[in-house]
Protein backbone atom coordinates (compact mmCIF):
# COMPACT_ATOMS: atom_id res chain seq x y z
CA UNK A 1 0.00 0.00 0.00
CA UNK A 2 1.25 3.67 -0.93
CA UNK A 3 2.39 5.71 1.79
CA UNK A 4 -0.33 7.78 3.72
CA UNK A 5 -0.14 11.44 2.04
CA UNK A 6 -1.86 15.05 2.97
CA UNK A 7 -3.54 16.00 0.60
CA UNK A 8 -2.28 19.38 1.22
CA UNK A 9 1.40 18.11 0.28
CA UNK A 10 -0.63 16.34 -2.94
CA UNK A 11 -1.66 19.79 -3.86
CA UNK A 12 2.35 21.24 -3.47
CA UNK A 13 3.36 18.11 -5.47
CA UNK A 14 0.45 18.26 -8.15
CA UNK A 15 1.72 21.98 -9.40
CA UNK A 16 5.33 21.32 -9.24
CA UNK A 17 4.63 18.60 -11.22
CA UNK A 18 1.41 20.43 -13.53
CA UNK A 19 4.13 23.42 -13.81
CA UNK A 20 5.95 22.13 -16.68
CA UNK A 21 2.96 21.21 -18.36
CA UNK A 22 0.93 24.57 -18.05
CA UNK A 23 2.09 27.99 -17.81
CA UNK A 24 0.44 28.63 -14.05
CA UNK A 25 1.40 31.24 -11.81
CA UNK A 26 1.03 30.16 -7.92
CA UNK A 27 0.61 32.51 -4.88
CA UNK A 28 0.55 32.34 -1.31
CA UNK A 29 0.34 34.60 2.01
CA UNK A 30 3.16 33.33 3.81
CA UNK A 31 2.43 29.79 4.37
CA UNK A 32 3.74 27.99 1.57
CA UNK A 33 5.87 25.51 3.36
CA UNK A 34 2.65 24.22 5.37
CA UNK A 35 0.61 24.83 2.29
CA UNK A 36 3.62 23.15 0.31
CA UNK A 37 3.27 25.19 -2.55
CA UNK A 38 6.92 25.93 -1.47
CA UNK A 39 7.31 23.26 -3.91
CA UNK A 40 6.37 24.92 -6.62
CA UNK A 41 7.98 27.93 -5.37
CA UNK A 42 11.17 26.20 -5.44
CA UNK A 43 11.07 24.35 -9.13
CA UNK A 44 9.84 28.00 -10.55
CA UNK A 45 10.16 30.79 -8.32
CA UNK A 46 9.88 33.24 -11.33
CA UNK A 47 6.31 32.34 -10.96
CA UNK A 48 5.99 32.21 -7.63
CA UNK A 49 4.18 35.62 -6.12
CA UNK A 50 4.30 35.65 -2.11
CA UNK A 51 1.86 38.20 -0.99
CA UNK A 52 2.89 38.04 2.57
CA UNK A 53 -0.05 37.76 5.16
CA UNK A 54 -2.42 39.64 3.15
CA UNK A 55 -5.33 36.91 1.85
CA UNK A 56 -7.61 39.48 0.66
CA UNK A 57 -4.83 41.43 -1.08
CA UNK A 58 -4.25 38.05 -2.40
CA UNK A 59 -7.49 37.17 -3.86
CA UNK A 60 -7.91 40.61 -5.61
CA UNK A 61 -4.61 40.52 -6.86
CA UNK A 62 -5.01 37.22 -8.53
CA UNK A 63 -8.11 38.44 -9.91
CA UNK A 64 -6.03 41.17 -11.67
CA UNK A 65 -3.26 38.33 -12.76
CA UNK A 66 -6.44 36.33 -14.52
CA UNK A 67 -7.67 39.04 -16.39
CA UNK A 68 -4.83 38.80 -18.22
CA UNK A 69 -5.76 35.28 -19.49
CA UNK A 70 -3.27 33.68 -16.97
CA UNK A 71 -4.62 30.38 -14.58
CA UNK A 72 -3.42 31.51 -11.13
CA UNK A 73 -3.64 29.65 -8.08
CA UNK A 74 -4.25 31.76 -4.83
CA UNK A 75 -3.23 29.72 -1.44
CA UNK A 76 -3.95 29.94 2.07
CA UNK A 77 -5.56 28.06 5.27
CA UNK A 78 -9.38 27.23 4.65
CA UNK A 79 -9.66 29.69 6.77
CA UNK A 80 -8.44 32.93 5.72
CA UNK A 81 -8.89 31.77 1.77
CA UNK A 82 -12.99 30.87 2.22
CA UNK A 83 -12.94 33.20 5.41
CA UNK A 84 -11.22 36.10 5.70
CA UNK A 85 -11.07 36.45 1.99
CA UNK A 86 -14.86 35.46 1.26
CA UNK A 87 -16.15 38.97 0.03
CA UNK A 88 -12.69 39.89 -2.63
CA UNK A 89 -13.54 35.85 -3.97
CA UNK A 90 -17.09 36.79 -4.39
CA UNK A 91 -16.53 40.45 -6.06
CA UNK A 92 -13.10 40.16 -8.12
CA UNK A 93 -13.03 36.65 -8.96
CA UNK A 94 -17.08 34.74 -8.80
CA UNK A 95 -18.89 37.55 -10.13
CA UNK A 96 -16.31 38.40 -13.40
CA UNK A 97 -15.97 34.46 -13.26
CA UNK A 98 -11.71 34.98 -13.49
CA UNK A 99 -9.39 32.15 -13.66
CA UNK A 100 -8.51 31.92 -10.35
CA UNK A 101 -8.05 28.30 -8.65
CA UNK A 102 -8.27 28.95 -4.78
CA UNK A 103 -6.09 26.27 -3.40
CA UNK A 104 -7.19 26.26 0.13
CA UNK A 105 -5.73 23.38 2.73
CA UNK A 106 -5.80 22.79 6.78
CA UNK A 107 -10.15 22.35 6.34
CA UNK A 108 -11.90 21.05 8.59
CA UNK A 109 -11.39 19.76 12.34
CA UNK A 110 -8.29 17.71 11.39
CA UNK A 111 -6.34 20.68 11.50
CA UNK A 112 -6.20 19.22 14.77
CA UNK A 113 -3.67 21.27 17.67
CA UNK A 114 -4.15 24.87 16.40
CA UNK A 115 -7.53 24.47 17.56
CA UNK A 116 -10.80 25.97 16.90
CA UNK A 117 -9.49 29.73 15.12
CA UNK A 118 -7.88 27.86 12.46
CA UNK A 119 -10.24 24.28 12.08
CA UNK A 120 -12.43 25.94 9.07
CA UNK A 121 -15.61 24.23 9.37
CA UNK A 122 -17.37 26.64 7.15
CA UNK A 123 -15.59 27.04 3.72
CA UNK A 124 -17.85 24.85 1.78
CA UNK A 125 -21.12 26.08 3.19
CA UNK A 126 -19.70 29.98 2.25
CA UNK A 127 -18.18 28.81 -1.32
CA UNK A 128 -20.98 26.85 -2.24
CA UNK A 129 -23.75 29.88 -2.23
CA UNK A 130 -21.53 32.04 -4.75
CA UNK A 131 -22.28 31.76 -8.82
CA UNK A 132 -19.55 30.93 -10.84
CA UNK A 133 -17.57 28.81 -8.06
CA UNK A 134 -17.07 25.02 -8.49
CA UNK A 135 -15.56 23.31 -4.90
CA UNK A 136 -13.57 20.04 -4.79
CA UNK A 137 -12.76 18.47 -2.14
CA UNK A 138 -10.34 15.13 -3.16
CA UNK A 139 -10.07 11.83 -0.63
CA UNK A 140 -6.75 10.94 -1.21
CA UNK A 141 -3.53 11.90 -2.72
CA UNK A 142 -4.60 10.08 -6.33
CA UNK A 143 -7.71 12.34 -5.93
CA UNK A 144 -6.43 15.21 -5.09
CA UNK A 145 -3.69 15.45 -7.87
CA UNK A 146 -6.15 14.53 -10.63
CA UNK A 147 -8.40 17.47 -8.87
CA UNK A 148 -5.26 20.20 -9.60
CA UNK A 149 -4.84 19.29 -13.13
CA UNK A 150 -9.03 19.51 -13.70
CA UNK A 151 -9.02 22.84 -11.88
CA UNK A 152 -6.49 24.18 -14.27
CA UNK A 153 -8.57 22.72 -17.24
CA UNK A 154 -12.10 24.64 -15.91
CA UNK A 155 -12.39 27.82 -17.20
CA UNK A 156 -13.69 29.86 -14.29
CA UNK A 157 -12.91 29.73 -10.16
CA UNK A 158 -12.44 26.64 -8.39
CA UNK A 159 -12.20 26.28 -4.41
CA UNK A 160 -9.83 23.36 -3.85
CA UNK A 161 -10.36 22.16 -0.55
CA UNK A 162 -7.16 19.84 1.15
CA UNK A 163 -6.71 18.36 4.35
CA UNK A 164 -3.42 18.74 6.83
CA UNK A 165 -3.76 15.27 7.99
CA UNK A 166 -1.54 12.45 6.07
CA UNK A 167 -4.44 9.88 4.89
CA UNK A 168 -4.63 7.03 3.31
CA UNK A 169 -4.40 6.26 -0.40
CA UNK A 170 -7.81 4.65 -1.45
CA UNK A 171 -7.80 5.13 -5.52
CA UNK A 172 -5.86 3.38 -7.61
CA UNK A 173 -3.55 5.28 -9.73
CA UNK A 174 -3.97 3.20 -12.94
CA UNK A 175 -7.79 3.07 -12.94
CA UNK A 176 -8.31 6.92 -11.22
CA UNK A 177 -10.30 8.58 -13.33
CA UNK A 178 -11.60 12.01 -12.51
CA UNK A 179 -14.90 14.00 -13.83
CA UNK A 180 -15.70 16.74 -12.36
CA UNK A 181 -18.97 17.35 -11.47
CA UNK A 182 -19.32 13.40 -11.27
CA UNK A 183 -20.01 11.21 -8.64
CA UNK A 184 -18.23 8.00 -7.78
CA UNK A 185 -20.44 4.90 -6.65
CA UNK A 186 -17.63 2.95 -5.10
CA UNK A 187 -20.05 0.36 -3.93
CA UNK A 188 -23.50 -0.70 -4.62
CA UNK A 189 -25.91 -1.16 -1.50
CA UNK A 190 -29.83 -2.17 -1.19
CA UNK A 191 -30.48 -1.04 2.43
CA UNK A 192 -28.67 3.05 2.26
CA UNK A 193 -26.48 4.98 0.59
CA UNK A 194 -23.64 6.74 2.58
CA UNK A 195 -22.75 9.86 0.70
CA UNK A 196 -18.84 10.88 2.01
CA UNK A 197 -16.74 13.66 0.66
CA UNK A 198 -13.23 13.95 1.60
CA UNK A 199 -11.44 12.43 4.83
CA UNK A 200 -14.83 10.87 5.73
CA UNK A 201 -14.53 8.10 2.38
CA UNK A 202 -12.39 5.95 3.61
CA UNK A 203 -15.14 5.99 7.20
CA UNK A 204 -17.58 5.17 4.89
CA UNK A 205 -16.00 2.48 3.07
CA UNK A 206 -15.04 1.18 6.63
CA UNK A 207 -18.79 1.87 8.01
CA UNK A 208 -20.33 -0.05 5.21
CA UNK A 209 -17.64 -2.91 5.92
CA UNK A 210 -19.03 -2.94 9.57
CA UNK A 211 -22.54 -2.75 8.75
CA UNK A 212 -22.45 -5.96 6.42
CA UNK A 213 -21.22 -7.82 9.40
CA UNK A 214 -24.27 -7.23 10.98
CA UNK A 215 -26.05 -8.29 7.56
CA UNK A 216 -26.85 -4.23 6.53
CA UNK A 217 -25.75 -3.44 3.15
CA UNK A 218 -25.30 -0.28 2.56
CA UNK A 219 -23.99 1.61 -0.58
CA UNK A 220 -20.71 4.34 -0.78
CA UNK A 221 -20.96 7.03 -2.89
CA UNK A 222 -17.66 9.89 -2.93
CA UNK A 223 -18.23 13.24 -3.69
CA UNK A 224 -15.21 14.96 -4.87
CA UNK A 225 -17.25 18.07 -6.88
CA UNK A 226 -19.93 19.17 -3.83
CA UNK A 227 -20.31 22.08 -6.60
CA UNK A 228 -21.61 21.70 -9.10
CA UNK A 229 -22.92 18.40 -7.39
CA UNK A 230 -23.94 15.12 -9.20
CA UNK A 231 -27.51 15.67 -8.62
CA UNK A 232 -28.51 12.02 -10.70
CA UNK A 233 -25.89 9.91 -8.31
CA UNK A 234 -27.62 10.61 -5.51
CA UNK A 235 -31.56 10.76 -6.88
CA UNK A 236 -30.92 7.39 -7.83
CA UNK A 237 -29.38 6.19 -4.87
CA UNK A 238 -32.24 7.52 -3.14
CA UNK A 239 -34.34 5.76 -5.13
CA UNK A 240 -32.83 2.56 -5.37
CA UNK A 241 -31.86 1.98 -1.02
CA UNK A 242 -34.51 4.38 0.39
CA UNK A 243 -32.25 6.33 2.66
CA UNK A 244 -29.20 8.40 2.75
CA UNK A 245 -26.43 9.07 5.34
CA UNK A 246 -24.02 12.16 4.72
CA UNK A 247 -20.57 12.38 5.69
CA UNK A 248 -18.19 15.29 6.04
CA UNK A 249 -15.29 16.88 7.48
CA UNK A 250 -17.35 20.09 8.21
CA UNK A 251 -20.21 21.65 9.73
CA UNK A 252 -23.63 19.84 8.84
CA UNK A 253 -24.80 23.48 8.12
CA UNK A 254 -24.36 24.44 4.77
CA UNK A 255 -21.94 21.73 3.80
CA UNK A 256 -22.42 18.29 2.01
CA UNK A 257 -25.26 17.25 3.86
CA UNK A 258 -27.26 20.37 2.75
CA UNK A 259 -26.19 20.01 -0.64
CA UNK A 260 -27.58 16.39 -0.26
CA UNK A 261 -30.38 17.46 1.08
CA UNK A 262 -31.38 20.18 -1.30
CA UNK A 263 -31.13 17.38 -4.05
CA UNK A 264 -33.51 14.79 -2.15
CA UNK A 265 -35.80 17.41 -1.47
CA UNK A 266 -35.97 18.65 -5.08
CA UNK A 267 -36.32 14.79 -6.37
CA UNK A 268 -36.49 11.63 -4.26
CA UNK A 269 -37.54 12.49 -0.25
CA UNK A 270 -36.14 9.77 1.31
CA UNK A 271 -35.17 9.66 4.95
CA UNK A 272 -31.84 10.75 5.47
CA UNK A 273 -29.08 11.82 8.14
CA UNK A 274 -26.22 14.35 8.18
CA UNK A 275 -22.76 13.26 9.90
CA UNK A 276 -20.04 15.93 10.52
CA UNK A 277 -19.52 18.46 12.92
CA UNK A 278 -22.51 19.59 14.37
CA UNK A 279 -22.72 23.46 14.17
CA UNK A 280 -20.03 23.95 16.77
CA UNK A 281 -16.55 24.92 16.83
CA UNK A 282 -13.29 22.95 17.37
CA UNK A 283 -10.83 22.51 20.01
CA UNK A 284 -7.40 22.01 20.15
CA UNK A 285 -5.99 17.54 20.14
CA UNK A 286 -4.45 15.42 18.39
CA UNK A 287 -6.63 14.96 14.69
CA UNK A 288 -7.85 11.22 15.39
CA UNK A 289 -8.70 12.04 18.93
CA UNK A 290 -10.46 15.14 17.48
CA UNK A 291 -12.50 13.32 15.41
CA UNK A 292 -13.35 10.60 17.75
CA UNK A 293 -14.96 13.14 19.62
CA UNK A 294 -16.93 15.18 16.78
CA UNK A 295 -18.57 11.68 16.00
CA UNK A 296 -16.57 11.74 12.25
CA UNK A 297 -15.55 8.38 12.62
CA UNK A 298 -16.65 5.21 11.02
CA UNK A 299 -18.59 3.84 13.49
CA UNK A 300 -20.56 6.64 14.04
CA UNK A 301 -21.51 6.84 10.11
CA UNK A 302 -22.30 3.24 10.67
CA UNK A 303 -25.00 3.72 13.59
CA UNK A 304 -26.32 6.81 11.64
CA UNK A 305 -26.70 4.66 8.96
CA UNK A 306 -29.25 2.14 11.38
CA UNK A 307 -30.96 5.27 12.50
CA UNK A 308 -31.84 6.27 8.69
CA UNK A 309 -32.70 2.88 7.98
CA UNK A 310 -35.43 2.85 11.04
CA UNK A 311 -36.94 6.32 9.57
CA UNK A 312 -38.17 4.40 6.64
CA UNK A 313 -40.36 2.44 8.32
CA UNK B 1 -1.86 67.97 -26.40
CA UNK B 2 -5.12 69.93 -27.55
CA UNK B 3 -6.48 71.06 -24.32
CA UNK B 4 -9.57 72.24 -25.71
CA UNK B 5 -10.48 68.62 -26.83
CA UNK B 6 -9.41 67.14 -23.87
CA UNK B 7 -11.62 69.79 -21.82
CA UNK B 8 -14.61 69.53 -24.69
CA UNK B 9 -14.27 65.32 -23.52
CA UNK B 10 -14.31 66.30 -20.00
CA UNK B 11 -17.56 68.29 -19.87
CA UNK B 12 -18.73 66.57 -22.21
CA UNK B 13 -18.62 63.68 -20.22
CA UNK B 14 -19.75 65.44 -17.05
CA UNK B 15 -22.94 66.02 -19.08
CA UNK B 16 -23.30 62.13 -20.00
CA UNK B 17 -22.73 61.00 -16.61
CA UNK B 18 -25.03 63.74 -14.78
CA UNK B 19 -27.69 62.43 -17.10
CA UNK B 20 -27.46 58.65 -16.62
CA UNK B 21 -27.74 59.64 -12.68
CA UNK B 22 -30.46 62.03 -13.30
CA UNK B 23 -32.57 59.49 -15.50
CA UNK B 24 -32.15 56.45 -12.95
CA UNK B 25 -32.40 58.68 -9.96
CA UNK B 26 -29.50 57.10 -8.66
CA UNK B 27 -25.48 56.86 -8.49
CA UNK B 28 -22.82 58.73 -7.27
CA UNK B 29 -22.06 62.54 -8.89
CA UNK B 30 -19.78 64.15 -6.69
CA UNK B 31 -16.98 61.86 -6.90
CA UNK B 32 -18.03 61.41 -11.26
CA UNK B 33 -17.44 65.14 -12.12
CA UNK B 34 -13.78 65.19 -9.83
CA UNK B 35 -12.46 62.46 -11.94
CA UNK B 36 -13.73 63.64 -15.91
CA UNK B 37 -10.81 65.87 -16.41
CA UNK B 38 -8.23 62.70 -15.19
CA UNK B 39 -10.37 60.52 -17.51
CA UNK B 40 -10.09 62.46 -20.43
CA UNK B 41 -6.40 63.11 -20.54
CA UNK B 42 -5.89 59.37 -20.12
CA UNK B 43 -8.28 58.35 -22.89
CA UNK B 44 -7.63 61.12 -24.82
CA UNK B 45 -3.45 61.84 -24.32
CA UNK B 46 -1.89 58.69 -22.70
CA UNK B 47 -3.88 55.24 -22.61
CA UNK B 48 -3.20 53.06 -25.81
CA UNK B 49 -6.35 51.19 -26.31
CA UNK B 50 -9.11 50.80 -29.01
CA UNK B 51 -12.70 51.29 -28.83
CA UNK B 52 -12.85 48.78 -31.73
CA UNK B 53 -10.75 46.12 -30.18
CA UNK B 54 -11.62 46.44 -26.21
CA UNK B 55 -9.78 43.14 -24.91
CA UNK B 56 -6.42 44.33 -27.51
CA UNK B 57 -4.47 42.14 -25.48
CA UNK B 58 -1.49 44.53 -25.01
CA UNK B 59 -3.53 47.36 -24.48
CA UNK B 60 -3.12 49.76 -21.34
CA UNK B 61 -5.33 49.06 -18.76
CA UNK B 62 -7.60 51.01 -16.52
CA UNK B 63 -9.30 50.07 -13.26
CA UNK B 64 -11.88 51.94 -11.49
CA UNK B 65 -10.89 51.26 -8.07
CA UNK B 66 -13.69 53.96 -6.38
CA UNK B 67 -15.60 52.05 -8.58
CA UNK B 68 -18.86 54.09 -7.46
CA UNK B 69 -17.93 56.53 -9.81
CA UNK B 70 -18.83 54.58 -13.17
CA UNK B 71 -20.97 56.72 -14.96
CA UNK B 72 -17.84 59.67 -15.01
CA UNK B 73 -16.09 56.20 -16.73
CA UNK B 74 -19.02 54.86 -18.81
CA UNK B 75 -19.18 58.65 -20.17
CA UNK B 76 -16.03 58.59 -20.88
CA UNK B 77 -15.99 55.55 -22.58
CA UNK B 78 -18.36 57.11 -24.83
CA UNK B 79 -16.44 59.99 -25.53
CA UNK B 80 -13.94 57.73 -26.94
CA UNK B 81 -16.36 55.50 -29.14
CA UNK B 82 -16.72 51.89 -26.95
CA UNK B 83 -20.46 52.38 -27.18
CA UNK B 84 -23.18 55.43 -27.77
CA UNK B 85 -23.90 58.53 -25.27
CA UNK B 86 -27.30 57.60 -25.28
CA UNK B 87 -26.21 53.97 -23.79
CA UNK B 88 -25.20 55.68 -20.59
CA UNK B 89 -28.29 57.05 -20.22
CA UNK B 90 -29.51 54.06 -19.55
CA UNK B 91 -27.47 53.84 -16.66
CA UNK B 92 -28.75 51.73 -13.49
CA UNK B 93 -32.20 50.75 -15.05
CA UNK B 94 -33.25 47.36 -14.73
CA UNK B 95 -32.88 46.76 -18.48
CA UNK B 96 -29.16 48.01 -19.03
CA UNK B 97 -26.51 46.46 -19.43
CA UNK B 98 -24.66 50.02 -18.01
CA UNK B 99 -24.83 48.43 -14.17
CA UNK B 100 -24.44 50.57 -11.07
CA UNK B 101 -20.94 49.35 -10.65
CA UNK B 102 -18.22 48.75 -13.40
CA UNK B 103 -18.92 45.16 -14.80
CA UNK B 104 -15.99 43.49 -17.14
CA UNK B 105 -18.23 40.55 -18.37
CA UNK B 106 -20.54 43.02 -20.19
CA UNK B 107 -19.40 46.56 -20.79
CA UNK B 108 -16.81 46.76 -23.34
CA UNK B 109 -13.51 48.93 -22.27
CA UNK B 110 -14.09 48.12 -18.63
CA UNK B 111 -11.21 45.88 -17.59
CA UNK B 112 -12.21 44.91 -13.92
CA UNK B 113 -15.55 44.32 -12.09
CA UNK B 114 -15.07 47.09 -9.07
CA UNK B 115 -17.16 48.27 -6.88
CA UNK B 116 -16.44 47.34 -3.31
CA UNK B 117 -13.68 49.39 -2.44
CA UNK B 118 -9.94 48.87 -1.84
CA UNK B 119 -10.00 45.38 -4.50
CA UNK B 120 -9.46 47.51 -7.58
CA UNK B 121 -5.86 48.53 -7.06
CA UNK B 122 -5.08 44.76 -6.21
CA UNK B 123 -6.31 44.08 -9.44
CA UNK B 124 -4.42 46.67 -10.67
CA UNK B 125 -1.40 45.65 -9.19
CA UNK B 126 -2.13 41.92 -10.81
CA UNK B 127 -2.20 43.34 -14.06
CA UNK B 128 0.93 45.26 -13.69
CA UNK B 129 2.79 42.13 -12.13
CA UNK B 130 1.12 39.88 -15.20
CA UNK B 131 2.12 42.39 -17.92
CA UNK B 132 5.89 42.66 -16.10
CA UNK B 133 6.28 39.00 -15.51
CA UNK B 134 5.73 38.62 -19.31
CA UNK B 135 7.76 41.50 -20.44
CA UNK B 136 5.05 43.66 -21.95
CA UNK B 137 4.99 47.38 -22.37
CA UNK B 138 1.95 47.90 -21.17
CA UNK B 139 0.51 50.62 -18.34
CA UNK B 140 -1.97 49.92 -15.66
CA UNK B 141 -3.41 52.57 -14.60
CA UNK B 142 -5.90 52.95 -11.67
CA UNK B 143 -7.77 55.88 -9.52
CA UNK B 144 -8.66 55.43 -5.97
CA UNK B 145 -10.86 57.77 -4.09
CA UNK B 146 -9.15 59.58 -0.52
CA UNK B 147 -12.10 57.96 1.43
CA UNK B 148 -10.93 54.47 0.24
CA UNK B 149 -7.51 54.46 1.38
CA UNK B 150 -9.57 54.11 4.74
CA UNK B 151 -9.94 50.55 3.67
CA UNK B 152 -6.92 48.29 4.96
CA UNK B 153 -6.70 46.62 1.61
CA UNK B 154 -5.52 49.61 -0.47
CA UNK B 155 -2.41 49.43 2.39
CA UNK B 156 -1.92 45.59 1.66
CA UNK B 157 -1.54 46.51 -2.01
CA UNK B 158 0.60 49.43 -1.57
CA UNK B 159 2.91 47.33 0.18
CA UNK B 160 2.77 44.83 -2.88
CA UNK B 161 3.61 47.43 -5.70
CA UNK B 162 6.52 49.03 -4.11
CA UNK B 163 8.11 45.32 -3.06
CA UNK B 164 7.16 43.96 -6.90
CA UNK B 165 8.59 47.67 -7.95
CA UNK B 166 5.75 47.77 -10.55
CA UNK B 167 6.93 50.97 -12.08
CA UNK B 168 4.22 49.96 -14.71
CA UNK B 169 1.63 51.02 -12.44
CA UNK B 170 0.29 54.45 -12.01
CA UNK B 171 -2.18 54.98 -9.34
CA UNK B 172 -4.53 58.46 -8.78
CA UNK B 173 -5.98 59.49 -5.32
CA UNK B 174 -9.25 61.28 -6.35
CA UNK B 175 -8.14 63.64 -3.26
CA UNK B 176 -11.54 65.24 -3.16
CA UNK B 177 -11.46 65.56 0.78
CA UNK B 178 -15.01 64.35 1.69
CA UNK B 179 -16.70 60.83 1.61
CA UNK B 180 -20.23 59.82 2.20
CA UNK B 181 -20.86 61.03 5.77
CA UNK B 182 -18.47 64.25 5.64
CA UNK B 183 -15.17 65.73 5.02
CA UNK B 184 -12.42 63.05 5.46
CA UNK B 185 -10.69 64.83 8.27
CA UNK B 186 -13.83 64.24 10.10
CA UNK B 187 -14.54 60.70 9.45
CA UNK B 188 -11.49 59.09 9.19
CA UNK B 189 -8.15 61.01 8.45
CA UNK B 190 -6.57 59.12 5.57
CA UNK B 191 -3.98 62.81 5.53
CA UNK B 192 -1.29 62.96 4.73
CA UNK B 193 -1.63 60.85 1.90
CA UNK B 194 1.47 61.97 -0.10
CA UNK B 195 3.86 61.06 3.02
CA UNK B 196 2.07 57.99 3.22
CA UNK B 197 2.48 56.14 0.00
CA UNK B 198 6.05 57.54 -0.27
CA UNK B 199 7.08 56.00 3.20
CA UNK B 200 5.61 52.85 1.90
CA UNK B 201 8.15 53.20 -0.98
CA UNK B 202 5.89 55.01 -3.70
CA UNK B 203 6.77 57.79 -6.04
CA UNK B 204 4.64 60.65 -5.11
CA UNK B 205 3.42 63.47 -7.34
CA UNK B 206 0.94 66.10 -6.06
CA UNK B 207 -0.96 67.93 -8.59
CA UNK B 208 -4.47 69.93 -9.16
CA UNK B 209 -6.91 67.46 -10.76
CA UNK B 210 -8.08 69.72 -13.03
CA UNK B 211 -5.41 71.22 -14.26
CA UNK B 212 -4.41 69.37 -17.97
CA UNK B 213 -0.87 70.20 -18.14
CA UNK B 214 -0.15 68.79 -14.17
CA UNK B 215 -1.89 65.77 -15.19
CA UNK B 216 0.03 64.71 -18.38
CA UNK B 217 3.17 66.07 -16.75
CA UNK B 218 2.95 63.49 -13.56
CA UNK B 219 1.70 60.58 -15.90
CA UNK B 220 4.79 61.23 -17.95
CA UNK B 221 6.93 61.15 -14.68
CA UNK B 222 5.45 58.27 -13.83
CA UNK B 223 6.50 56.71 -17.10
CA UNK B 224 9.88 57.40 -16.60
CA UNK B 225 10.37 56.19 -12.60
CA UNK B 226 11.85 52.80 -12.98
CA UNK B 227 11.44 50.41 -9.70
CA UNK B 228 8.96 52.08 -8.19
CA UNK B 229 4.77 52.09 -8.45
CA UNK B 230 3.90 56.06 -8.33
CA UNK B 231 0.91 57.64 -6.67
CA UNK B 232 -0.43 60.91 -8.44
CA UNK B 233 -2.44 62.76 -5.14
CA UNK B 234 -4.45 64.62 -7.37
CA UNK B 235 -6.03 67.47 -5.74
CA UNK B 236 -10.00 67.61 -6.60
CA UNK B 237 -13.13 69.72 -6.23
CA UNK B 238 -15.91 66.95 -5.62
CA UNK B 239 -18.71 68.07 -8.16
CA UNK B 240 -16.31 70.02 -10.14
CA UNK B 241 -18.49 71.46 -12.89
CA UNK B 242 -21.56 72.42 -11.52
CA UNK B 243 -21.40 74.62 -8.81
CA UNK B 244 -23.85 73.88 -6.18
CA UNK B 245 -22.35 70.77 -6.25
CA UNK B 246 -18.82 71.35 -5.40
CA UNK B 247 -17.28 71.27 -1.94
CA UNK B 248 -21.02 69.50 -0.62
CA UNK B 249 -20.84 66.05 0.75
CA UNK B 250 -24.64 65.84 0.23
CA UNK B 251 -24.07 64.93 -3.41
CA UNK B 252 -21.90 62.34 -3.06
CA UNK B 253 -24.59 59.53 -3.63
CA UNK B 254 -27.51 61.74 -4.57
CA UNK B 255 -29.30 62.63 -7.86
CA UNK B 256 -30.50 66.01 -8.85
CA UNK B 257 -34.21 66.31 -8.86
CA UNK B 258 -35.67 67.77 -12.35
CA UNK B 259 -34.53 72.18 -11.56
CA UNK B 260 -31.66 70.54 -10.21
CA UNK B 261 -30.90 69.02 -13.22
CA UNK B 262 -31.75 71.38 -15.91
CA UNK B 263 -29.88 74.25 -14.10
CA UNK B 264 -26.34 71.73 -14.21
CA UNK B 265 -26.87 70.76 -17.38
CA UNK B 266 -26.96 74.22 -18.69
CA UNK B 267 -23.89 75.45 -16.39
CA UNK B 268 -21.98 72.47 -18.57
CA UNK B 269 -23.40 73.75 -21.75
CA UNK B 270 -22.20 76.97 -21.05
CA UNK B 271 -18.54 75.76 -20.18
CA UNK B 272 -19.26 73.84 -23.76
CA UNK B 273 -20.30 76.35 -25.93
CA UNK B 274 -17.28 78.61 -24.73
CA UNK B 275 -14.80 75.68 -25.40
CA UNK B 276 -16.33 75.42 -29.17
CA UNK B 277 -16.19 79.37 -29.76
Amino acid sequence: MAEKRATRESYGMALAELGEKYDILVMDADLSKSTKTDMFKKKFPERFINTGIAEGNMMATAAGIATTGRVVFASSFAMFAAGRAFEQIRNSICYPNLNVKIGATHAGISVGEDGASHQCLEDIGIMRTLPNMVIINPADHIEATAAVEAAILHDGPVYLRFGRLAVEQIFDSETYKFELGKGVTISEGTDATIIATGLMVPEAIEAAKLLKNEGIDAGVINIHTIKPIDKDIIAKAAAKTGAIVTAEEHNVIGGLGSAVAEVLCETCPVPMLRVGTQDVFGRSGKPKELLEIYGLTAANIAETVKKAIALKK
Amino acid sequence: MNKNEIALHAYQARKTALTGIYNAQSGHPGGSLSICDILSVLYFEVMNVDPANPKMEDRDRFVLSKGHCAPALYAMLAEKGYFPRSDVYTLRQTNSYIQGHPDMKGIPGIDMSTGSLGQGISAANGMALAGKLKDKDYRVYTILGDGELEEGQVWEAAMFAAHYKLDNLTAFVDNNGLQIDGKITDVMNSEPIDEKFRAFGWNVIVIDAHDYDEILDAVNEAKETKGRPTMIVAKSVKGKGVSFMENNPAWHGAAPKKEEFEKAIAELDAVISNLKA
